[in-house]
């Protein structure tokens, strides 16, 4: 089973059905992130993915969005430790299911007049935006869901020089669905 | 109030009533040394910064207070890192402060320069890098709050130079909300629901075991436990990590379950149909091979760390809640179980069988270091503590020592670090100094931090040290014996080399020794005796003894083989 397909995309989510995500809460101290990983780390938890950035207007708090691999822990096991951390606040656990999750991917594609055309299709069937063009590349990005971003990653394959990057997923959880704490 | 940052660390120090500083100084650390002249503190200078974190391990387990020490930047730092580790491994309360090269040069690889919040990040409940002068009281408060409460641990204290240098306006923290540690919430508020749960598993059981953990230490719970237990009749068995939680000599104490414990203790818990967990972790040393652990027991999980459910075993309730607690909300539900008449006439059975015991001691040959355990135990005074490092010896210490009350019982667990037991009985000592503290000590394990017998004598702390010298790593022997058909690698260590009297005696202590059965008792009176310095014996015990009984690492606790003398007896 996949995470639900976003309708106006009509793609699949490819990441395992076992992931898991995490949105945490933490205080924005020197070394959190260390402490984060390291734990991730020393006790065997996977990441897929893992974002971060300030929370809210102050500057105490940030919050990290992770995506767990919830085979390579049980999950409470995952949330009880991280949970032990001093520096982690809280920690609010999406199921895939409930999730409407976001990722950012950027993407500068080099392209000649042969290959243009087919470029503006895919980027037109992605919905994804030109950022910046010149004579020989075209920068792209799409704001969408994993498996969009997924989708366009794979489309652009055919393109020979293509630099790639993308954020790691941001969740909430879908009105009328809640996060468990 | 101006002070230096130094001497607000002292005074945070002595707010939070530390008697007692472990340490040793060096150029990082070197301002905080200064007005510490001048306080009520006493500093104890260790040889070795190990031995000051084990020294603080040793306080902590036999006051239940936090322990205390204090060491220079780099390798002053790294070397209490295995002390930290230990501390963390036994939820013991450690608050360690280090020194650190100024602000200005962290990341440059300064002079002793190390990063050890970043290399203790994964063995401290939690570490700080203090920034500025104004904030050491707040680092101060925050870390003994984090090491006492919820599940205690070692809380690492780093604090460059420059900030123990500069001024700073005297505050302190009075509140838990000054501590600014949004994150923490030690205790839950008791589920009634898990409560009613277990209630409910306890009334239907009709072989219900006890398993008592560090935890229950921990969390004060002794007299809880003693007053459930009596009035549910049900048996007691407690880990190597809770020794004295329950008196050894009350009769439904089975002993100490796990590789080496009591048969019956670890039998009762392969047969229950409840497990009732308070404060334990399911070790692998008490496990066994884990499916086949008290397979089928219903178990009711009690823990102050919530993360400590389903990691190893699957918990039919979890409760958390600290130990004390839980056991009077049990009690004010009045969980009983069934009548126990046929389960304690089966362990009674097991008892008889397979009681402890080792071969009769001989008159010529070496001694048997069982019985050395136990005529020290005779001519000991009551409420003695006893330390141990980590071997066979530990294992013998905690088997044929009777512990009757907390506190009485100094030891590495959950890291088994060798070199553990004269600092941390040293520890104990300062701690308490109105007890006898013996130290049961191993050879390989004296060689490792025998100079703080220096420390102990310039200080005035007169423990006592039994050397069980086997002239062996006595349990590797034991494993390359048993599981490597006799193929020795690297144990043999000389009864002779080095001179355990002389090198007792270069360090200010009395030194003795005993190679009989006559020479044993002399000895013992005699080290009884002396109470201004500390007294090392150097035992000589037979090197082919092993630890009995045992269950070999990952078998299951069916198989727990019983000492030669009692194999061919029908189980
Ligand atoms: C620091 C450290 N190194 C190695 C070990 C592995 N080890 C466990 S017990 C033991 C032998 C201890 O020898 P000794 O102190 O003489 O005690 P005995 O077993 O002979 O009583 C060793 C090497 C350990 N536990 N700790
Ligand atoms: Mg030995």
């Amino acid at each position: 089973m996949s995470a639900t397909p976003e309708p106006f995309l009509g793609v699949v989510d490819h990441t395992p059905v076992r992931h898991h995500i995490l949105s945490v809460l933490v205080e924005n101290k020197a070394g959190v992130l260390a402490r984060i990983a390291g734990l991730f780390a020393r006790r065997g938890f996977n990441i897929y993915s893992l974002a971060v950035a300030p929370a809210e207007s102050g500057a105490r708090f940030s919050r990290v969005t992770i995506v767990v691999d919830a085979e390579s822990a049980p999950l409470e096991q995952i949330v009880g430790q991280l949970d032990k951390l001093v520096n982690v606040v809280a920690i609010s656990d999406i199921s895939p299911k409930d999730a409407l999750e976001r990722e950012l991917l950027i993407a500068t594609i080099k392209t000649d007049v042969d290959n243009r055309t087919s470029l503006l299709d895919i980027i037109a069937n992605a919905g994804a935006a030109i950022v910046d063009v010149d004579a020989k590349s075209v920068t792209v990005m799409l704001a969408g869901t994993p498996g969009g971003c997924d989708e366009l990653e794979r489309a652009l394959e055919s393109f020979a020089e293509v630099e790639l990057h993308r954020t790691g997923r941001v969740a909430l959880p879908r009105l009328g669905k809640t996060a468990s704490a | 109030m101006q002070l230096t940052g130094a001497q607000a660390l002292i005074k945070s120090l002595e707010q939070q009533g530390v008697e007692v500083v472990f340490g040793l100084p060096g150029g990082a650390i070197l301002p905080v040394y200064d007005p510490l002249i001048d306080s009520s503190i006493r500093h104890i200078l260790v040889r070795h910064e190990q031995g000051a974190g084990h020294m603080a391990e040793g306080y902590a387990l036999a006051t239940g207070r936090p322990g205390v020490a204090m060491v220079t930047s780099g390798p002053g730092a790294t070397n209490i890192v295995t002390p930290i580790g230990n501390a963390h491994m036994d939820s013991t309360p450690l608050v360690v402060i280090t020194g650190q090269v100024a602000s200005g040069s962290i990341g440059t690889d300064a002079f002793q320069e190390c990063d050890i919040t970043g290399i203790t990040m994964g063995i401290t409940k939690h570490n700080f890098l203090v920034k500025s002068a104004q904030e050491i009281p707040r680092a101060v408060a925050a870390a003994f709050h984090l090491a006492t409460t919820g599940r205690p641990g070692p809380v690492l204290i780093d604090v460059p130079k420059d900030v123990t240098q500069s001024m700073m306006d005297w505050w302190y923290p009075s509140t838990i909300e000054e501590y600014d540690l949004p994150g923490y919430r030690p205790e839950a508020p008791l589920d009634e629901n898990a409560i009613a749960r277990a209630v409910a598993l306890i009334d239907v059981a009709e072989r219900p075991v006890l398993y008592v953990g560090g935890g229950t230490l921990k969390s004060r719970a002794s007299a809880e436990l003693l007053a459930f237990a009596e009035r549910t009749k049900m048996p007691v068995v407690t880990t190597l990590m809770a020794r004295g939680a329950f008196p050894d000599s009350h009769e439904q104490h089975l002993g100490m379950p796990g590789m080496h414990g009591m048969y019956t203790a670890v039998t009762a818990i392969q047969k229950c149909d409840l497990l009732i967990s308070l404060g334990a972790r399911f070790d692998d040393r008490v496990t066994g091979k884990i499916p086949a652990f008290a397979a089928g027991a219903k178990v009711i999980h009690v823990d102050i760390d919530k993360a400590e459910f389903n990691k190893v075993r699957h918990a039919d309730v979890a409760v958390q809640s600290n130990v004390a607690a839980a056991l009077l909300a049990f009690d004010a539900a009045s969980a009983t179980p069934r009548n126990l008449d046929a389960w304690w006439k089966q362990i009674r059975a097991w008892q008889e069988r397979y009681p402890l015991v080792y071969e009769e001691p001989s008159t010529d040959g070496l001694l048997r270091p069982q019985h050395v355990i136990q005529a020290i135990a005779a001519k000991a005074e009551p409420g003695t503590i006893i330390a141990s490092g980590v071997g066979q010896h530990q294992m013998w210490a905690s088997q044929f020592w009777k512990f009757e009350e907390p506190g009485t019982w100094i030891n590495s667990g959950g890291a088994g670090t060798m070199g553990f037991g004269v600092p941390s009985a040293i520890g104990a000592k300062v701690g308490r100094p109105e007890r006898t503290v013996w130290c049961i000590d191993g050879d390989g394990c004296f060689q490792m931090t025998a100079q703080e017998l220096v420390t102990a004598r310039a200080e005035g702390i007169p423990i006592k040290v039994a050397i069980l010298n086997n002239a062996y790593l006595g349990m590797v022997r034991q494993w390359q014996e048993m599981f490597y058909e006799e193929r020795y690698s690297e144990v043999y260590l000389s009864a002779d080399l080095p001179d355990y009297v002389k090198w007792a005696e270069a360090m200010g202590c009395v030194g003795l020794r005993a190679t009989n059965l006559k020479e044993m008792h002399d000895v013992i009176e005699e080290a009884n005796k002396i109470n201004d310095v500390p007294v090392v014996i150097d035992f000589r015990t037979d090197s082919s003894e092993k630890v009995f009984p045992m269950v070999a690492a990952g078998a299951s606790n069916d198989d727990i083989m019983v000492h030669p003398l009692q194999r061919g007896v029908a189980k």
